[in-house]
This record gives C-alpha cells, structure tokens and sequence, in this order.
C-alpha cells in the first residue's frame, strides 16, 4: 500500500514560563492507506501533541513545531495556511478523543452538530445533512437514530457520545481517522464495542487509522502496527506481532512485564519498571530510559541511541541487543489454558 | 526507589494467613440515596438504588476482588461498609461486631481498625499538608502518636515501609508523582494499625509502568502484616492478579462470586462472561482468536433498575422469567455462588406466586 501520510522528523516544543517542554523530539514514520497504526506509551510521552501537531491543533503559543514535514497525499501540511489546513481537518483527516463531552458543544443538538460539518465540508443542504446524519447515527450503532437527533449531548451515555464523536469523524469520509485516546473513558464492555465498531466501519470504508492509547491489550487486537514513545522519542517500532512476540527496547519490555495478563496464571511478581520518566522540561543528552533500565551500558549514557533498523520491518532505539531476552518467566509460573 | 522493606515488625504482628476465620460479614446491605425535587420544600421522589441488598464474608488476610462497570456501586460499596455513609438496611459484622447497631464512640474506635485508600492520588490529599502531617493525622486523631518526637519518628517508618524516602517528611504533595502520591495514601492508611483496608481503584489513574509498583506494594504490606483487603477494580486483569476471591456486581447486586481461578476458567454469569471476554489480552496472536460477546446497550439507570433480573435488558440469554422474577443468590458448589435462572432450578411457586429457588 502507498504511504497516505509521512511524518519526518517532527519536533514541537512549549515555550514555559518555566522553560522549554521538549514534548516531541523528531519522530519520523508512515502510516499506509487502510492501515491501523497504535501509538503507546505513557502520560507525558508525547503521544497527543505528536499527532495534534500533524494538524497543527498545537495551542500556538506557547506551543511551536519547530522542525520537520508532515506529508499528507503530496502536501507538507506544516506548510499550509489556515484556510488550506481547515480543508484538510475535519473532512480528508477526522480525529476523536479521549472525552466526548468536551468535544461536544452540549448546548447543540447531536443532530445539528453532525449536520453542521457536512453542510460546511460537502455542500449539503438542511434536508441531505439530516437524511445523512441519520444514516451515520445508525451506522453506528444508535437505535431510533431519527428521534435521537434533536436530543442535546447530556441525553446521551458516554459509550453513546463517543458513538457520535466517531459519526461525526467519519461523516465526510475521512482517508485517515486520528482517535486519541478514544475509549480510555469507558467501561471494558463499552470499549469492546467502539472497537468493534471501528474495525468493522474500517473494513468498510477503507481509511487508515492513528489509534493513540496506553492499553497494551487493545493495541494487540486492534493494530497493524505499533509505535511505542517514550519522553518524546519513539523507542520502539514495528508489526505489532512482532513486537509482543520479541520486543527489543527495554521500555517497551518493561511495559510488557509490569501488566498482569487475564489469560495467564498468577504471575508470582509483577516486574514494575522501577523509577519515574524524564522531566521534559531539562531532558537528559544520554538514552532518556537509561536511569530506568535494567540493561544500561556506559555507551548510553554518553550517547542518546536514535531510531535505527533492526529487520527490514522494524526498528529499536537502544544500543543493546536484545533479542535473546524472554517476556515472561514462564517456567516459574502456574500457566493456565488462554480465556475462551 | 524499593519497595521492600524490612523494618514492618515494629508496625504490626505478621499474622497466619489461613484465610479460615470470618473478618467481616455483610448481610443485605443496601445503601439508596433519595433523589429529591424542589428547594425549599424538598420532597423525595424516587431513589438510586447505589447498592441493593448484597451479601458476602471477608476472610481474615484475604483480598476480595469487587469488579465491575462505572456506576454499578462498587464505591458505595465499600463506604458503606466503613460507615462512611449510614447505610438503608442490612448489617455489616466486623470482628464480631455490628457497625451499623453501635454507638459513635464505639464505631470511632473500631475505625481504627479499617482504612480506605482512595482512587484519585492527586484530589484525595490535602495540597496545603505536608506529607508528614498527611500521614500523621490519624495518629493524632485517634491519640495514638505520643509525643511529637515519637509521631514524627513512627511517620518516617511508616514513610520507609511504603518505599518514601523518610527525608521527605516536609515535602508538600505537589512535589511527587502519581505512584508517590499513591504511596503516601497507603502510609496514611497504615498509620493506626488497620486490619482491614478498602482499596478503592488504588492504581487506576497511575501509568502502567507505576501500578505494579503499587501493587507489589500492596501485596508485600498484606503477607508482611497480614492485611485484609477489599480490592475495588475495574480492570479484571489486575484483580485476577491480586484477589483470592471476586465479586462481580452489576447495577447494585453481586450477580457472581467465586475463587480467582474458578470464576476466570468457569465463569457461570452472562454478564461475568461477557465482562471477561470484553477485557484485552497485550498479545496478538491470542486475540486473533478470541471471540468476544459484545453487550448491547448501556447500563440502565440505578433509579429505575429493570424488574426481574436486572441485567435482562442486555443478557444474550434472556428468559421470560428473568422479565418477572429475580433470581436469588444460589451456591452452586464450592463457595461459588451465582444470581442468574440459567442456573437456578425453579421447582415450585409459593403462595405469592414467587419461584422457590431449590440450592443446588
Ligand atoms: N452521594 C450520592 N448521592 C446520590 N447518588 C450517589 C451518591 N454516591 C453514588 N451515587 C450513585 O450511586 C451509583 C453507584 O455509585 P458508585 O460511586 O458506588 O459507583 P462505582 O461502581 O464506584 O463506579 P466507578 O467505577 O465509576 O467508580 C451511581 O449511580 C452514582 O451516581
Ligand atoms: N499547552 C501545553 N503547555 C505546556 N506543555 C504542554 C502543553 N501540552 C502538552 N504539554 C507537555 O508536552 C508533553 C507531552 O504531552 P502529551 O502529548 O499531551 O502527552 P501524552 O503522551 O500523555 O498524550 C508533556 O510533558 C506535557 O506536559
Ligand atoms: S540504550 Fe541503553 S539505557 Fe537506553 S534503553 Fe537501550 S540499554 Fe537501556
Ligand atoms: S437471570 Fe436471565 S436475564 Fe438474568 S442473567 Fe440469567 S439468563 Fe440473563
Ligand atoms: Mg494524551
Ligand atoms: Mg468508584
């Protein structure tokens, strides 16, 4: 598949009254059309701000994307002004996130919201909008869609208001949808059902997916591919089978380990990554994981490892090898059959 | 930063952990809160039914598991149980006696011997403390710290057990990270000698690297001082982990209860199977194969529970009779009981027309 999107070397910083954020520190990647890329990592690590600024939704200032391209179908989008930007957002690239009640306005109806976009976007008129606002309410999965039109967000439960956030992302058929977050908020058995339904919308209508979580567990069902960030820096890249089966960063080693598995017998001891990530505000010269790693080397801290091929469909940002390394202790746990 | 420790003798007997003498025993407990119209002439005109009518033991060194989705009363749950709120009915016996029938001087005392740690490790410290009068405020609400000198001294061994560093002591909570935080509300809590602590989501809002930190925490502090806890969760994988025994409730009742093991491998509720299948496993090649039961619909309103079995309106095994009837609490062998007809054989009505549960 053709790369839809190509990040290079993206960088964005705040400007503080306490000094320089150093929020994202040139991240480069690709996402291919249709594809399902996961973005994880924990708070602080830059996993919004590094997305929000392929839209420029950086609040500017104190925020400034001080370096890189963004390549969306030909363009840099870093190069637009805000007229072209706004062709772009909203319509050729949606976004949803982590909480739908402050995305949307609570004194506007659902169905004025949605219809409002496409009245902006495709040129609707009021009958069309509504006839189409209808359609995605119930391609979503909202029953009665007609009468819940003119209810006010409130009305709505929050499984149900992230149901009309994705309405509203996908109404002008996005090419890619960027979800922050999106089912953070919600309850296991509501989140199985937003996942199931944008698998399902994906299959159908083709657009790739930025799918920003800390949930290890839904990258693994959800993902093509993942990107794991740590203080700003992507660490670790890859297929996500590839990944969980043999990752190759410490950090994204620790994650795995430190995370009590549903389908595995009681672990005797979680293994917690010790220590607390770097303050972004004076980050280190040296690898920023090397206080928190249990496989530091003097090079590391002389020398901050960048982004580099490991196989011809990954890469790792660590100066050791850690391919001989196994996830999980397994000889001294109790395994029990994998959950139906 | 460890969180090991070594120097807990001081702090509490270590005790046996035989899991075989009841610590608290609730009978029914129901906790409604009014909802009530008009300002100056309130009148009630309905209530939420937060917790109906629950029923389960503690054991003595224990970790129950109460799971289950936002709003089903977990919380309530558990501040009721602790009288932090007056609850509208049943009885909750702890070590022998019944919190809901003593006096408030009596109940003062026996507060001592059951704590709570909160969900929210940033709202549930006062930002104006410092963590020295933080931890060192039970102490001196219940007069057990001596001199200052002594509390000062028992606060930096309590910080010490936690895995803080004791030099801490003036730091205010601004000053520490989520996990600190979190560790700072489990010194507090330990600072009157409980047996009993309420851990409510205590590792929720931390990142996933900080929770088992936590959580190892937590289980070194209970085989060290032979704690007995209520582990509120929504994350089954994390209450798989830590509990012997788990609850699961849906709209206000324990709808399943059973050993760790036998409710993951044998789960017998349509909505404990639906729960479990709901939760992501980090790895690909077995969730390629899972097959998930997708519930439809949201859970209904605590104020208007469905009659009948209250998960009616979203069970993929609904029976007319669960439209009518509520299914009673049955003991299906083994400790392992079970709120659904699927398994509750009805022989016979009795004169209200009210199925006759047979236990199995
Ligand atoms: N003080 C109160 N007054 C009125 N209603 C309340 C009160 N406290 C809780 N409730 C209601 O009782 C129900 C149970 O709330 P509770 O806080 O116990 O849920 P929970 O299971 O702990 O949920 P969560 O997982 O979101 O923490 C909810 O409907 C809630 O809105
Ligand atoms: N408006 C802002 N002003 C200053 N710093 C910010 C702002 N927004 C984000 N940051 C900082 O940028 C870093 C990355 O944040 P973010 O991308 O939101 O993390 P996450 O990975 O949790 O999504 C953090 O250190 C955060 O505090
Ligand atoms: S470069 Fe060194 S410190 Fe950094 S993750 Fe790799 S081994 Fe650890
Ligand atoms: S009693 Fe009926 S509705 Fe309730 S869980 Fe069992 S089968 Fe489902
Ligand atoms: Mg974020
Ligand atoms: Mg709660």
């Amino acid at each position: 598949m053709a790369n839809l999107i190509e990040v290079r070397n993206l960088q964005t910083q705040f400007f503080t009254q306490d000094g320089i954020v150093h929020a994202v520190n040139g991240i480069t990647y690709d996402v291919a059309e249709g594809e399902t890329v996961a973005i994880v990592g924990e708070s602080g690590s830059g996993k919004s701000v590094g997305v929000m600024s392929l839209i420029r939704l950086i609040p500017e200032p104190p925020g400034k994307i001080v370096n890189g391209e963004v390549n969306f179908d030909g363009q840099d989008l870093l190069k637009l002004n805000e007229e072209e930007l706004r062709q772009i957002r909203g319509n050729r690239i949606a976004m949803i996130f982590q909480d739908p009640m402050t995305s949307l306005n609570p004194v506007l109806t659902i169905g004025r919201q949605i219809t409002e976009a496409l009245e902006l976007h495709l040129n609707m008129n009021r009958e069309e909008s509504r006839a189409r606002a209808i359609e995605l309410l119930e391609l979503v999965g909202i029953p009665d869609a007609g009468a819940r039109l003119d209810d006010y967000p409130h009305q709505f439960s929050g499984g149900m208001r992230q149901r009309v956030m994705i309405a509203m992302g996908l109404s002008c058929n996005p090419q890619l949808l960027i979800a922050d977050e999106p089912t953070t908020a919600l309850d296991v058995t509501i989140q199985a059902q937003i996942v199931d339904l944008v698998t399902r919308l994906q299959s159908e209508l083709g657009m790739a997916i930025i799918w920003i979580t800390h949930d290890l567990g839904v990258v693994a069902g959800l993902a093509d591919r993942v990107l794991v960030m740590y203080a700003g820096f992507i660490v670790e890249e890859g297929p996500v089978d590839v990944i969980y089966g043999q990752p190759r960063h410490p950090y994204t080693l620790g994650l795995l380990r430190s995370i009590p598995r549903l389908d595995l017998g009681r672990q005797k001891r979680l293994i917690p990554i010790e220590g607390l990530p770097p303050d972004l505000l004076d980050p280190p010269q040296s690898c920023p994981f090397a206080p928190r790693c249990p496989f530091v080397i003097d090079k590391c801290l002389e020398e901050n490892p960048p982004l580099m091929a490991i196989s011809a469909v990954r890469s790792s940002a660590c100066w050791v090898d850690l391919s001989d390394v196994e996830i999980y202790d397994t000889s001294a746990d109790e395994q029990v059959e994998a959950v139906a | 930063m460890t969180t090991q420790n070594s120097n807990s003798a001081d702090v509490s007997t270590a005790q046996e952990t035989t899991h075989d003498e009841v610590l608290l025993s609730v009978n029914n407990l129901k906790m409604h809160f009014p909802i009530t119209r008009g300002i100056i002439l309130q009148r009630q005109v309905g209530s939420i039914k937060a917790v109906d009518g629950i029923t389960f033991d503690l054991m003595r060194g224990e970790t129950l598991g109460l799971v289950g989705e936002s709003g089903c009363g977990k919380s309530t749950t558990g501040r009721a149980i602790l009288q932090l709120y007056e609850p509208t009915d049943g009885a909750v016996v702890f070590e022998g006696q019944d919190l809901t029938d003593i006096n408030s001087g009596e109940l003062r005392r026996m507060r001592r011997r059951m704590q709570m740690i909160f969900q929210d490790p940033y709202a549930s410290l006062n930002p104006r403390m410092t963590v020295g009068s933080i931890v060192g405020e039970p102490l001196e609400v219940h007069k057990i710290g001596g001199s200052r000198r002594e509390q000062q001294q028992r606060v930096q061994e309590l910080l010490e057990i936690v895995g803080l560093n004791p030099y801490f002591i003036n730091r205010y909570p601004h000053e520490f990270s989520g996990g600190q935080r979190q560790r700072i509300g489990v010194a507090r809590a330990l600072a009157v000698n409980p047996s009993f602590i309420v851990c409510d989501e205590p590792i929720s809002a931390l990142d996933v690297s900080i929770q088992a930190q936590v959580i190892n925490l937590l289980e070194d502090l209970q085989s060290e001082m032979g704690l007995t806890y209520l582990f509120i969760a929504h994350d089954l994988s994390v209450v798989r982990h830590i509990s012997d025994r788990i609850a699961v409730m849906y709209l206000g009742k324990i709808v399943e209860l059973a050993d760790r093991e036998v409710l993951y491998e044998n789960p017998l509720h349509p909505y404990t199977q639906a729960l479990l299948s709901a939760v992501p496993i980090p790895d690909p090649q077995v969730e390629k194969k899972r097959q998930r039961i997708i519930l439809e619909g949201d859970v209904p309103s605590p104020a208007e529970p469905p009659t009948g079995c209250n998960f009616n309106t979203r069970c993929p095994q609904v029976m007319d009779i669960c439209r009518q009837y509520e299914p009673s609490f049955t003991d299906v062998g083994e400790g392992h009981r079970v709120a659904c007809f699927l398994y509750d054989e009805v022989e016979a009505l009795n004169e209200a027309g009210q199925p006759v549960a047979v236990a199995a």
